[in-house]
């Protein structure tokens, strides 16, 4: 009696990944697995190649090198008519919202209905009804997107990333810009919507209060290194994590001058403190 | 427990999702069967109005045999349970999943029927009108009046306006607009041309073709579509730009550091589109002349001597004082009208394209409107 329920084995798997554009190289050799039902989050501090991540992992940035597997498909090795049924199943949260702002609320959270489903106007009007009651906007489906407050976008905007049900939810800072109580609102309404659809979520944040309150696990990434040094959740990574970088992002200290830290001392290589939840 | 037939089956065949209902005493208990997905399977409307038909007093649930589910089982639930708040019937959620209970504690009862609310009556609608459109002109003729300001304030050098930005618009509303320009007015220098060897070929008068585009070209339609040309060119990149700005917040920028947004951005585009229109204009009258003795020639072998004798001796200043003094109202009407509506377009990316749209139609409108007006004046005065 779950919802739908994920076949066996990891949401997201990701092999030797190496992102960057053209030459130049963000990240490179990326491991970890998302499991289902988990909220995972990318960490680091910014122009780390957080958002650049989230791009190769919902397919608006082919990886430089390595495999990205989506319930243990190979994404990149598919076809690009496979890859639009596989992109079927992610929904994304831009930053910005990144809402369409010739269309009303509603019309947003119903375009992807339209566009991707058979449905009769009467059921997406009423799918698109509840999403929307769902992230509390029930009564701003008429309302244009300019005419939003900064919550209020982030809102819609998922209501808009819930419309095709999507098996993995993918988050670029959600509570970015958002003060702390609305902050703390949108991390309840992230957990009570994994709990209800048994959703996977990846989320981008440097937003450290969310990251503490509602991640299972996740992937700390440098800039310096150019790869992850540290991985599990990010309580764990606070409290027994003793990379100096992640332990000055965690604890919200100066970060040493000289962090030349070997990747993976103390135990935060890649996979050696891997803890799923 | 007294079971009865099933009321209804919702599309159990070919969605793989069911409901069917069981009536006991006063209750209605639903009973979910299959996987309910909603890209697929969609919601059942009717629903509600079917289930609650049997006019019991509490509705329960039996999930036993539920499926997969997405939105679709929470779309109709939360219908039921609306329907139910209204017919005064309890509904308890005790035997739906748990996800689920949390998934309806989230969306507040009613959501479904959440509506806007009425617009103002037809007066006040009037009258709200009326108010914004006398906002409107007061602030188009503090523009006008900035404009007479700021410029006089800038030709002594008391005005924030960068050279380089003024050589910058200038070269975009000159020579970069002289392609388009010149072959529009060769063109229509053709066709007024064509138009006339047609006509005057009947009497004889062959020649005149040459006082025909002659005193077209140079009184009228030089000025006028060049003027069309630039609204639609020049007037809606104004517009398209500076709604960009504000969208982006770049306005407000300037405005915050104290930056004066007329000098910078309004004065460099209304002076470089008003000195360079009357320019281009004369370009268009020379091209129009060219192409009307091409066709001239063509048509009627009219030589290019007779032509220009016969062209010169049609003109005088007076055609020209009224082509220049046209182009130079022309050209200051889009620029200040395009920026007027670029300033106060909305903040979105959908606004920009508004703004363009806006900015051309109402330009091309004011410059043939201003147009009729000059050669209602002209006649007035006999030149």
């Amino acid at each position: 009696m779950a919802p739908v329920s994920a076949p066996e084995g990891p949401r997201l798997d990701i092999r030797d990944l190496s992102i960057g554009f053209g030459q130049k190289i963000i990240q490179q050799g990326l491991n970890f697995q998302v499991a289902a039902g988990s909220i995972f989050a990318i960490m680091g501090a910014s122009g780390c190649g957080k958002s650049t991540l989230l791009k190769a992992l919902n397919g608006l940035l082919p990886p430089l090198s390595g495999a990205i597997l989506v319930q243990g498909e190979d994404y990149w090795a598919a076809d690009e008519d496979r890859r639009a049924l596989i992109d079927r199943g992610f929904g994304v949260l831009f930053q910005n919202g990144a809402l369409w702002s010739s269309m009303t609320v509603a019309e947003n959270v119903a375009l992807p209905l339209i566009m991707l489903s058979r449905l009769d106007r009467a059921s997406i009007k009423a799918l698109a009804a509840v999403k929307l009651s769902l992230v509390g906007l029930e009564g701003a489906g008429r309302a244009m997107p300019a005419a939003l407050s900064g919550g209020m976008v982030k809102r819609a905007g998922l209501a808009r990333a819930l419309a095709l049900d999507p098996a993995i939810l993918m988050l670029d800072e959600p509570s970015a810009g958002l003060d702390p109580i609305a902050g703390r609102r949108l991390d309840d309404l992230i957990l009570e919507l994994r709990d209800g659809f048994g959703m996977t979520i990846v989320m981008v944040s440097h937003d450290l209060a969310s990251l503490l309150a509602i991640c299972d696990d996740g992937v700390f990434l440098d800039a310096d290194s150019r790869t992850a040094i540290a991985h599990g959740a990010p309580r764990r990574l606070r409290d027994e994590c003793d990379h100096p970088l992640v332990h000055a992002f965690m604890h919200r200290e100066r970060p040493p001058i000289d962090d030349g830290a070997e990747p993976g001392a103390s135990g935060a290589g890649p996979g050696a403190d891997h803890v799923p939840r | 427990m007294r079971p009865v037939p099933p009321l209804t089956l919702s599309r159990s065949a070919e969605a793989g999702h069911g409901w069917t209902v069981a009536v006991e005493g006063d209750t209605a208990r639903v009973v979910l069967t299959g996987d309910w997905v909603a890209r697929t399977d969609g919601v059942d409307l009717a629903a509600a109005r079917q289930i609650l038909a049997s006019r019991v007093g509490a509705l329960t649930f039996d999930a036993r045999g539920l499926g997969h589910w997405d939105s679709a089982l929470i779309a109709f639930l939360l219908r039921l349970r609306d329907a139910a708040g209204d017919g005064g019937v309890a509904f308890d959620e005790g035997g739906l999943p748990q996800a689920a209970r949390r998934l309806l504690g989230l969306a507040p009862r009613a959501a479904a029927k959440a509506s806007a609310p009425p617009g103002p009556p037809l007066l006040d609608r009037v009258g709200l009108w009326a108010i914004d459109a006398a906002a409107e002109a007061r602030e188009g003729a503090a523009l006008i009046g900035n404009l007479v300001l700021r410029g006089g304030m800038a030709m002594r050098g008391g005005a924030a306006v960068r050279a380089s930005d003024i050589i910058e618009a200038m070269f975009d509303a000159g020579a970069a607009a002289l392609p388009i320009v010149i072959t529009v007015n060769l063109l229509v220098g053709g066709i007024l041309a064509f138009i006339g060897a047609t006509e005057l070929r009947q009497f004889g008068a062959g020649l005149y073709v040459a006082n025909l585009v002659g005193v077209g070209m140079v009184r009228e339609m030089a000025a006028l579509m060049t003027a069309i040309i630039m609204a639609g060119r020049t007037g809606g990149a104004y517009a398209a730009d500076l709604a960009a700005m504000e969208g982006a917040e770049e306005i407000d920028a300037l405005r915050a550091i104290g930056i004066p947004v007329f000098d910078y951005l309004i004065l460099p585009r209304v002076a470089a589109l008003t000195a360079m229109m009357p320019l281009l204009y004369l370009f268009g009258c020379a091209v129009g002349i060219l192409g009307g003795l091409c066709v001239g020639a063509a048509t009627l072998h009219i030589t290019a001597t007779a032509f220009f004798v016969q062209a010169r001796g049609a003109l005088s200043g007076v055609e020209f004082g009224l082509g220049l003094a046209k182009s130079l109202s022309f050209g200051a009407l889009i620029a200040i009208l395009s920026c007027r509506v670029g300033l106060r377009a909305g903040r979105s990316a959908a606004a920009v394209g508004q703004a363009a749209t806006s900015a051309v139609v109402a330009s091309i409108v004011g410059v043939i409107a201003l147009d009729a007006m000059f050669d209602l004046c002209a006649d007035v005065l006999g030149v």
